[in-house]
């Protein structure tokens, strides 16, 4: 899929999240319009992976460790062809495969379980770990996203301070750098600088790179890969809200759902395109 | 009755072992068996008695550090990637510290993933009310998907250990630190979910847990003097609780009294008590630690004042059918 067509698929899956969210009547807005970009790039260019045969020994793993933006996963696993794309409609109603959070039992092609903020990495480090005795020729690669508010987590730290000590190559993490938490700014909340140069301290190569670029996210990735010693992390600046005017900044739109006036206001930003790129 | 018990069991040199070196044997022979086990360790290899793995299987051990939560979620993720993780450390630290993560990211997932709970109960002794684990067994077994054993003695503790490698689920294995008196024998029964019958008797059944199986069975001993003849149970796993082997006896003695080293809150005998509340209205004595902490001593002096040896158990027990036959204490 070429630059433009990633593109393309990006702005279907923002329309798809604000359309589940509506539908849904809870959720989290801000995080998943602005990993939109990421997820899109991981599920249509990065990650090795078959919808059809979610269990594929030869798969790519990719964790999603702030759970709560869930919609964002469930868009792209929903495009790239895991389950059909109206099923995005069930998101948080009873009996639905789309929990609020992913839930691993419920849904094939969730790696693990997650919401509680601060688990995503220690598992993906004991992922990559275990792929050191199964995979010699390190031809696959674990993923996993967490959020910048959920790196106040000691357990990130721990997991940070492990993967350093073991030099787990095949992990690499992103963080949705987009300084918002429900509280306000990541600084102010409990600041996070130097970030950088607290993963480089525990032995981390460390990328940074605008998370809306596409190309900067591919590239990231390859050079992560390339690396060849150690964990990477790529900070991926975001906007919260991302592609929806009057969503982007604003804090206030971490844990809400739009209403129907407000679904339709941000549809209308986010035209259909005229392509390929499926829209929902 | 084919349970086949110690026969020194009631001497005073019977013979004593921790509870936790029959993990350390059992985890070296379950990774023999299986080279997908992998063990993983929080600081206290040697306490928890990973070291014999560690120097048979170096490869396989994983030392993470003193990160509890780390322990567990990394855990986890070896068991996506097809592994199964041995967990170690205090009991007092995980699961005390480490509760959301086990279930979040191993119970809720049903995931093989075996937290070891090393020097539970008051038998830490001199290290304090902080390093006593009491709470986890209410803990543990509120928790769906979850196994809850605790073994009664070392020869108990190797096999609870090779069958939790091998039953695919979650599990919560406790253990204890002091040298435990070892009442059962390599050939003695034991599978997971299974209650046995050490003595048969017709008065009151006491079931026991963990360590406390050995003191109800010097208790029974001392109530037999008194002409009390009471039947005693092992129930060494309090999750799935093996229903049908306590209501048979209860159905048989009419009472029941259940021991263990923890919180009498939510522990063991509240499972007993559940499961007797709904099917078999019986009077229920509850015995172990009433809603305190525990403090510095050596192990003995630390039963002897919680009232849970043998002697001071037989006593309790003796008061509960007095009371019981005298009509009154309801």
């Amino acid at each position: 899929m070429s630059v433009s067509e990633l593109e393309e698929t990006a702005v279907a899956i923002r329309r798809s999240i604000v359309s589940m969210l509506e539908k849904a009547g809870s959720g989290h807005s801000a995080g998943p319009l602005g990993m939109a970009d990421l997820l899109t790039a991981l599920y249509f260019n990065i990650l090795k992976h078959d919808p059809q045969n979610p269990s594929w020994e030869g798969r790519d793993v990719f964790y999603l460790s702030n759970g709560h933006t869930a919609p964002v996963l469930y868009a792209a696993m929903a495009h790239s062809g895991y389950f059909p794309v109206e099923e995005l409609a069930t998101l948080r109603k009873y009996g639905s495969r789309l929990q609020g959070h992913p839930e691993r039992s419920a849904l094939p092609g969730l790696e693990s379980t997650s919401g509680p903020l601060g688990s995503g990495l220690s598992q993906a480090a004991g992922y990559a770990h275990a792929l050191q005795h199964i995979d010699k020729d390190f031809t696959r690669f674990v993923y996993v996203m967490m959020g910048d508010g959920e790196l106040d987590e000691g357990n990130i730290w721990e997991a940070a301070m492990y993967a350093g000590k073991y030099k787990l190559r095949q992990l690499i993490g992103f963080v949705d750098r987009n300084y918002i938490q429900i509280d306000g700014s990541t600084e102010d909340v409990m600041p996070l600088e130097d970030l950088r140069g607290k993963f480089e301290s525990f032995g981390w190569h460390v990328l940074e790179i605008d998370g809306h670029n596409m190309q900067a996210i591919i590239d990231a990735v390859g050079t992560a890969k390339a690396v060849g010693s150690r964990p990477t992390v790529i900070i991926a600046h975001t906007v919260p809200g991302k592609g929806v005017g009057f969503m982007e900044y604003d804090h206030r739109w971490h844990g809400k759902a739009p209403d129907a006036a407000q679904a339709a206001e941000a549809l209308a930003g986010l035209p259909r395109a005229a392509g390929k790129a499926q829209n929902a | 009755m084919s349970y086949p018990l110690n026969p020194d069991l009631h001497s005073d040199d019977v013979q004593r072992e921790p509870i936790r070196a029959g993990f350390g044997r059992g985890l070296l022979e379950a990774g023999k068996r299986d080279e997908s086990v992998v063990a993983l360790c929080a600081d206290l290899t040697e306490s928890t008695q990973m070291s014999l793995f560690q120097e048979e299987f170096p490869e396989r051990f994983i030392e993470v550090g003193i990160a509890e939560q780390n322990l567990v979620t990394v855990a986890a993720g070896m068991a996506h990637a097809g592994k199964i993780p041995f967990t170690s450390s205090y009991a007092a630290f995980s699961p005390g510290r480490n509760w959301e993560q086990i279930k979040t990211t191993a119970a809720l997932n049903d995931l093989p993933v075996k937290v070891i709970g090393s020097h539970a109960g008051l038998n830490v002794g001199p290290d304090g009310a902080t390093h006593q684990m009491l709470e986890d067994i209410a803990i543990m077994r509120v928790m769906p998907n979850m196994v809850v054993i605790a073994p009664g003695d070392s020869i108990e503790a190797e096999k609870a250990t090779l069958a939790i490698a091998q039953n695919g689920a979650p599990a919560y294995l406790r253990l204890a630190r002091d040298r435990t008196p070892i009442f059962s024998t390599t050939d003695a029964p034991f599978e997971i979910g299974r209650a046995y019958l050490l003595r048969e008797g017709a008065d009151v059944t006491l079931a026991g847990t963990g360590t406390m199986t050995y003191e109800l069975l010097i208790a029974a001993e001392i109530l037999a003097a008194q002409d009390v003849d009471a039947e005693v149970l092992h129930v060494p796993t309090v999750k799935p609780l093996d229903e049908e082997t306590i209501l048979a006896s209860v159905r048989r003695t009419g009472r029941i009294v259940t021991a263990e080293e923890a919180q009498r809150a939510g522990g063991f005998g509240s499972a007993v008590a559940e499961l007797l509340g709904e099917k078999l209205p019986r009077p229920v004595r509850r015995l172990g630690v009433d809603d305190r902490y525990g403090e510095t001593g050596t192990p003995i002096e630390l039963l002897d004042a919680f009232g849970l040896t043998g002697r001071h158990l037989a006593a309790t027990i003796a008061e509960f059918i007095a009371g019981l036959d005298a009509g009154s204490d309801r």
